[in-house]
């Protein structure tokens, strides 16, 4: 029976498929079907803009033949009135994996896989330009329906998998036909991501800076193979090469992510439109300055279920916040202008789509750009004429619905694709509701039906005694069963309903018998009123900069200050200066004195107190998205600062415990890391804000046990002893040296970020830092350095650096260490707290480092240990955490002390700055008051009453029914060098 | 006796591969000290400016003003400051030496629920990371196993000893629990969220520890056919000579903690750890919950949180009027040096300094059940002390000219100042 049904539905595809009058037929004679179909009195939506009312449109073939309020109908035309109903033209979701199952990951164990798995691709089998979405393609029907009924007619898919993931094909969702006529394109965009292949093993990249580093070198290396440079096939390249014209998508999934993508775009020459993550409205003023197409999520966060008050203390502000906010994304992001559009992707269940969609509306999203971003902008980026509108010449895929789709109220009725319509709710469907007499064999009974027009529900009696009934309303058959308790049994009814006033039908009485039964309406039906809950607008809390706990609702601007009558600790040969006053101005330190004249600016009262430059951390792994990129034992190509995070807690902390100033660092987990980021904790600001403008070039190096694996089980990796460390170095640099050598001589040759930071490196333009413990190594990298001609810039860790200080002093490399650390490594277990004095008299610029987000932020005690162990002047100890480590990381003209001319980036504290008894009071930079201890106390008062005001409306949200998920607490891990991430 | 003396000092520096072993332990006082012009800090809240402080056999035997009568050998200690021996609480000292390396680590063994595991058997009197305590005044320390739900049993040490056996001032004094978190973090290098999210497991092993603890407390060795060691190492708990130390952090935990050892019938118990202990203080004070509050030198618990909160919770327990002391299980087990300074944290937070050093020394030893011989410079109480030349909170100033352990003049250098000396030694020609 089902092979029959199977069998039928094979012949209704192949007389109306279109298109493939080549084929033989054997089953019959040809047919042709050339008739119109003309859709009438309805409101058209032509395009977002041309909207038509009681238009007719006019199809053919699959095609738009016409629509307008002035169509001529031709005769051989299937009519069917619209009238009240609205049209739509068919979605586009750009982004969407239909009917290609995304891998799955094998899991595997912990053994790295450094080298590639393919032979003939690229070297890095995370690149994967090759692969073509329609050849794991399959239709699915179950997942179209699904998407028709969210108005989806059109979806761009692909493989989503790996970091260059190939093309994508452009498919109709229509059911009713072939590949032949639903694939519209098969090498419709290329897609690309940050991500891993979940199914390839290669260890590289493993971090977000390492595969934003493999895909400039990649889309570099393209570029140098089409101009034949190479002498080996590389299918890969050659894929993307092809394929280069078509449109470029990029799964970069939050709004620092679109920021990275843009970049490597621009760098490439690629104009990504970009998935961004339901977050853009966070940054929206950079979002718009990288001026590329954004693809939206409409996967808005579920409300915390918070009845619990201890499970809600774990929830953060900033996570309640986004289930708050982030419906206003898609209005954010269209008030600003950005061409967008929208996407289903994202969604758990992709029947939520036109229930968020409608509730982005309710949060402000504009109807028409809603409209646009679903339609002709994706079709637009695309390049297709031929979908997004239903001008004639354009594909018949369109909506029909019951009015206003962005409307909560509306129904969807039918979806047509390529001319084909798949009824998703009957529109024709006799509302057969109302209050009848129903008679049959003389007996006369009360029936009523109510409920919804497709799912009715019947109510019998008979003088005011209920008989219990069922109805089933069905393809317009009505079907009713009453139980008549006297008479002993069932009564079934049947009947075809026809017309809205009386139903007439057979009836089985109880004994067998069969008569006939006619219900005449009495009373129309009555729809009860709804509830009026529509219509409230959705209170939204103020977005802060950053958007989390403490975040400032205006960016902090700078303000002339003058500190009156402190004592000032200058890191300078001045010293300490008790009872004077410095002037800041335009945000450099204009004056330092005693009675000086406050001008315009503000005065605060410092008497009592201590006035110091901001504390500078030469190692520091806060405000980062990743550490380290352990793929390779050298990762040169990474930069840290394409992974600055500014909305990390961290740089709040580290303000509040005096710090202005630090270099994020590479981890350890390789010999050659990666480079660094130089920032100011700039709370607040964009990320590129927050780093140096013309920063000194800085790269980690790593020696010892970390970049050996020695504690963790890895055995294959180069090197795995510090004999292997030098030759990794030796080999390293004597490639760069060939590198520039054949790059001076103007030979054709391939670029290669890695060797390009190397040759800095040999030039004295970029300075190493090298993570490093006991004394052999340490000797060891400055003998590399001076056979290869540079200088290592600092030794970072150095914790036997006391045992070969003179060397040190000799090769003029800097020392900055830990002040008490030892004993939770090996290679630590000859450390000692008297470290930074014994560097220090031996003539080494010292600095006392944290590498520690907890000790970061104080320090000011830490550089105080130094006056313990080994007996350092408070002077000395204070510069250890000022100018010594500006000195070694070549911002010492900027900041670092507290002279005339440089940036106002000071720290005022209620007492001595060693003491552990001190706190910062104000902490600023370049005149901006970052933190504040007085405006902290509101922040921390602000931050409870949002945080109950919001407990408040979810559980509102939920008591009227909304889904809740468990309360959970968003962790970012706490990175430290040693973290592999 | 010298011949054997020797050959370990020689087996040691073989194995370690350094100078020597261990400062060698101070000989039992034999005269009378007696040190004055000292600011005496007592560690119950009060000073005594100008003090004179008597030891004999070990034992304080007076203290007061400058006119209190010296007696034996006389430091003049004007300008500097006396104070009673830190005192450590929830330490690994001695049970493991290099965290990374396996072979030197004896503090976590296997299995769930194991009260009969002892630390005292482990404690390596002649560690460095010990020996290391003492220049900053550490000269007590609780030492007890860690992991598990159920660690194991902790014993306090005096730290200048030949042995565990004379290294232990008391035996057994508490056992150990890990009490588990409502909440989880997702394992995030297999993939999962790095946040927390609700544990489902959370009231299963509280089940389990309760079933064993029921069982404990009716086992009866004469009745018992076999022996049952976990069950034995508990019976301390019910009659009192044994403390329960658990450590929870989160409201909901520390309630459920409390209650259920209460219920079980457990007559003393400490808290560990309590970040939130402030939010459940009337509670506290209702069963006398004494708190061991984390080292103030943490990061908030949360993004939200008041960034000195960590700094602040000890004053905010104390002022409440709860028995607070402070110590630092979760750190490397060097980090214990820095003791004074988590007490010294609390000060810029308005805590009272004298109340602030209380917090490491009476009542650290109160909690501990050795305040009759520790904690405070008074009369008849250990001459564990030391005498610092500046404040011993604050390390700028934290700088020991003396130290004693029941009266005994320990050596105040260490592995790392001898490597410091033969260092700067080298480079200065000597």
């Amino acid at each position: 029976m089902k092979f029959k049904n199977l069998f039928l539905g094979l012949c209704f595809v192949s007389v109306t498929a279109m298109g493939q009058d080549y084929f033989p037929k054997n089953d019959g004679v040809k047919v042709t079907n050339n008739n119109y179909t003309a859709l009438t009195n309805a409101r058209v939506y032509v395009s977002p803009t041309q909207i038509i009312d009681n238009a007719t449109l006019l199809i053919k073939e699959g095609k738009v033949v016409s629509v307008g309020a002035q169509v001529d109908i031709p005769l051989q035309a299937v009519v069917t009135d619209l009238k009240g109903k609205t049209i739509y033209p068919s979605f586009i979701d750009l982004y969407s994996d239909f009917g290609v199952n995304t891998p799955k990951s094998s899991g595997g164990g912990r053994g790295s896989q450094y080298d590639p798995s393919r032979e003939g691709f690229y070297w890095n089998d995370h690149i994967m330009p090759e692969n073509n979405a329609i050849d794991a393609f399959s239709f699915n029907n179950k997942e179209a329906k699904e998407l028709m009924s969210q108005g989806f007619g059109v979806v761009n898919t692909h493989l989503q998998d790996g970091i260059a993931r190939g093309s994508g094909a452009l498919i109709a969702l229509n059911p009713e036909q072939t590949d032949a006529q639903r694939i519209l394109a098969s090498r419709s965009a290329q897609y690309f991501s940050f991500n891993k292949s979940r199914i390839k093993k290669q260890s590289y990249p493993g971090s977000l800076m390492g595969s934003m580093a493999l895909l400039r070198q990649f889309f570099s290396d393209a570029a140098w193979y089409a101009g034949g440079n190479s002498n080996t096939r590389d299918r890969s390249i050659e894929a993307f090469n092809a394929n280069k014209n078509s449109l470029a998508i990029f799964d970069a999934s939050d709004k620092g992510n679109i920021l990275r993508a843009d970049q490597i775009g621009d760098q490439a020459n690629i104009r990504f439109t970009i998935l961004g993550g339901g977050d853009a409205y966070e940054d929206i003023a950079s979002i718009k300055a990288a001026n590329a197409p954004i693809i939206v999520p409409l996967n808005f966060p579920v409300a915390y279920d918070v009845e619990d008050p201890f499970q809600a203390s774990y929830v953060s502000l900033e996570d309640m916040r986004a289930w708050n906010q982030a419906p206003m994304n898609p209005a954010a992001i269209a008030a600003a202008g950005i061409p967008f559009t929208l996407t289903a992707h994202g969604l758990k269940s992709k029947k939520d789509f036109l229930k968020n969609l409608q509730k982005a509306v309710q949060y402000g999203l504009d109807k028409t750009k809603a409209l646009a971003a679903l339609t002709t902008t994706p079709a637009s980026l695309l390049g297709r004429s031929d979908i997004g509108h239903l001008k004639a010449g354009a594909q018949a895929n369109f909506i029909v619905s019951s009015g206003d789709i962005f409307e909560s109220d509306n129904t969807i009725y039918e979806h047509w694709i390529q001319g084909t319509k798949n009824i998703l709710k009957d529109k024709d469907i006799l509302d057969i509701r109302g209050s009848y007499r129903l008679s049959f064999e003389g007996r006369n009974l009360d029936l009523k039906i109510s409920g919804s027009v497709e799912k009715p529900a019947a109510k019998i009696s008979e003088d005011s005694t209920a008989l219990a009934t069922t109805l089933k309303y069905k393809e317009g058959w009505i079907h009713m069963v009453i139980t008549d308790q006297e008479a002993g049994g069932k009564y079934r009814m049947s009947a075809l309903a026809t017309q809205a006033n009386e139903i007439s039908g057979k009836i089985v009485l109880v004994n067998g018998t069969e008569s006939l039964f006619t219900a005449t309406k009495t009373e129309a039906f009555k729809e009860k009123d709804k509830k009026a809950s529509a219509g409230t607008a959705p209170e939204i809390m103020p977005v802060t900069y950053p958007n989390v706990g403490y975040g400032y609702a205006q960016r902090p601007t700078a303000e002339n200050t003058l500190f009156k009558n402190a004592t000032v600790w200058t890191s300078e040969a001045a010293g300490i200066l008790e009872q004077t006053d410095v002037l800041v101005k335009n945000g450099k330190i204009s004056k330092i004195g005693k009675d000086l004249s406050a001008g315009n600016a503000k005065v605060i009262d410092a008497t009592g107190k201590h006035l110091t430059a901001g504390i500078i951390d030469e190692h520091s792994h806060i405000a980062l998205k990743a550490v380290n990129e352990g793929g390779q034992n050298s990762s040169a190509e990474v930069n840290m600062e394409d992974v600055v995070d500014p909305e990390h807690m961290g740089i709040y902390r580290d303000l509040a415990g005096g710090v202005t100033s630090m270099q994020l660092l590479h981890g350890s987990a390789n010999p050659i890391g990666g480079r660094s980021a130089i920032i100011k904790l700039k709370w607040g600001a964009p990320a590129k804000e927050l780093i140096y403008e013309n920063s000194p070039k800085f790269i980690k190096f790593a020696l010892g046990e970390n970049v050996k694996q020695s504690n963790w089980q890895s055995y294959s990796r180069f090197p795995q002893t510090r004999m292997g460390v030098e030759q990794m170095f030796v080999n390293y640099f004597q490639r760069a040296k060939e590198y520039e050598a054949l790059k001076k001589s103007k030979q054709p040759y391939r670029y290669d970020e890695e060797m390009e930071v190397l040759v800095e490196i040999l030039n004295g333009e970029r300075f190493i830092s090298a993570h490093s413990y006991v004394q052999s190594e340490i000797n060891m990298l400055m003998k590399v350095a001076e056979q290869f001609g540079f200088r290592v810039n600092t030794f970072t860790h150095i914790l036997e650096g006391y045992k070969v200080a003179d060397k040190m002093a000799e090769h003029g490399v800097g020392g900055s260490t830990f002040s008490d650390w030892w004993a939770y490594k090996y290679e630590v277990n000859d450390a000692i707290p008297y470290n930074a004095a014994i560097m220090h008299s031996q003539g080494v610029t010292v600095a006392i480092n944290s590498d520690d987000a907890e000790m970061s932020r104080r320090l000011n005690q830490e550089a105080a240990k130094t006056v313990k162990y080994g007996g350092m002047s408070e002077e000395e100890a204070w510069k250890m955490v000022t100018i010594n480590p500006a000195k070694l990381l070549h911002i010492d003209h900027r900041v670092g002390s507290i002279a005339v001319g440089k940036d106002a980036d000071l720290v005022l504290w209620n007492t001595h700055p060693l003491s552990v008894y001190a706190k910062s009071e104000k902490t600023m930079i370049e005149g901006v008051t970052y933190f504040d201890i007085e405006t902290d106390k509101a922040q921390r008062a602000a931050i409870e009453k949002e945080r109950n005001t919001l407990i408040q409306m979810m559980i509102a949200d939920k008591k009227n029914g909304a889904p809740t998920q468990a309360p959970k607490r968003s962790m970012k891990v706490e990175l430290h060098c040693d973290t592999e991430l | 006796m010298k011949h054997i003396k020797i050959a370990i000092l020689t087996l040691a520096w073989v194995v370690t591969g350094t100078l020597v072993a261990q400062q060698t332990p101070a000989s039992p006082q034999t005269e009378a000290i007696s040190v004055t012009g000292a600011t005496a800090h007592i560690g119950n809240g009060s000073v005594i400016e100008n003090a004179t402080l008597v030891f004999e056999n070990g034992k304080i035997t007076a203290i007061g003003g400058a006119d209190t009568p010296t007696k034996g050998k006389l430091i003049d200690a004007s300008g500097q400051h006396v104070y009673p021996g830190f005192i450590a609480n929830c330490t690994s000292l001695g049970l493991v030496e290099i965290d990374a390396v396996r072979a030197t680590d004896d503090q976590d063994e296997i299995g769930d629920i194991i009260p009969h595991i002892r630390s005292l058997i482990a404690y390596n009197a002649e560690s460095k990371v010990v020996e290391s305590m003492r220049p900053n005044g550490i000269l007590l320390a609780q030492v007890s196993p860690k992991g598990g739900f159920v660690s194991g049993t902790s014993s306090v040490m005096q730290l200048d000893a030949w042995n565990w056996e004379d290294a232990v001032v008391k035996t057994d004094d508490a056992v150990h629990v890990n009490w588990p978190s409502s909440f989880r973090r997702g394992r995030w290098w297999m993939g999962e969220d790095p946040g927390l999210k609700p544990n489902a497991n959370y009231q299963r092993d509280i089940a389990a520890f309760k079933t064993f603890m029921e069982n404990a407390k009716v086992y009866k060795p004469e009745l018992a056919r076999q022996q049952n060691r976990p069950f034995e190492a508990t019976q301390g708990l019910f009659n009192g000579t044994q403390k329960l130390f658990v450590t929870a952090n989160g409201e909901k935990e520390i309630i459920d903690a409390v209650t259920t050892a209460k219920q079980l019938g457990v007559k003393e118990v400490v808290l560990v750890g309590g970040a939130q202990a402030h939010k459940v203080i009337d509670f506290l004070k209702k069963h006398s919950i004494p708190v061991l509050v984390e080292a103030t030198h943490q990061l908030p618990p949360s993004d939200d949180a008041d960034y000195d909160q960590p700094y602040k919770l000890p004053k905010l327990l104390a002022d409440a009027g709860l028995l607070v002391s402070i110590q630092n299980a979760d750190a490397a087990n060097f980090q214990n040096r820095n003791l004074p300074f988590y007490a010294g944290q609390v000060v810029g937070q308005g805590m009272d300094k004298e109340t602030a050093l209380s917090l490491i020394t009476l009542n650290a030893a109160k909690i501990l059940g050795i305040d009759g011989e520790f904690g405070s410079l008074e009369v008849g109480k250990s001459a564990t002390l030391f005498i610092s030349q500046g404040d011993a909170l604050d390390m700028r100033t934290n700088q020991l000219s003396a130290a004693f352990i029941q009266g005994r003049s320990i050596s105040l250098e260490t592995h790392q100042t001898e490597l410091w000396k033969r260092y700067m030694g080298k480079f200065e020609g000597k």
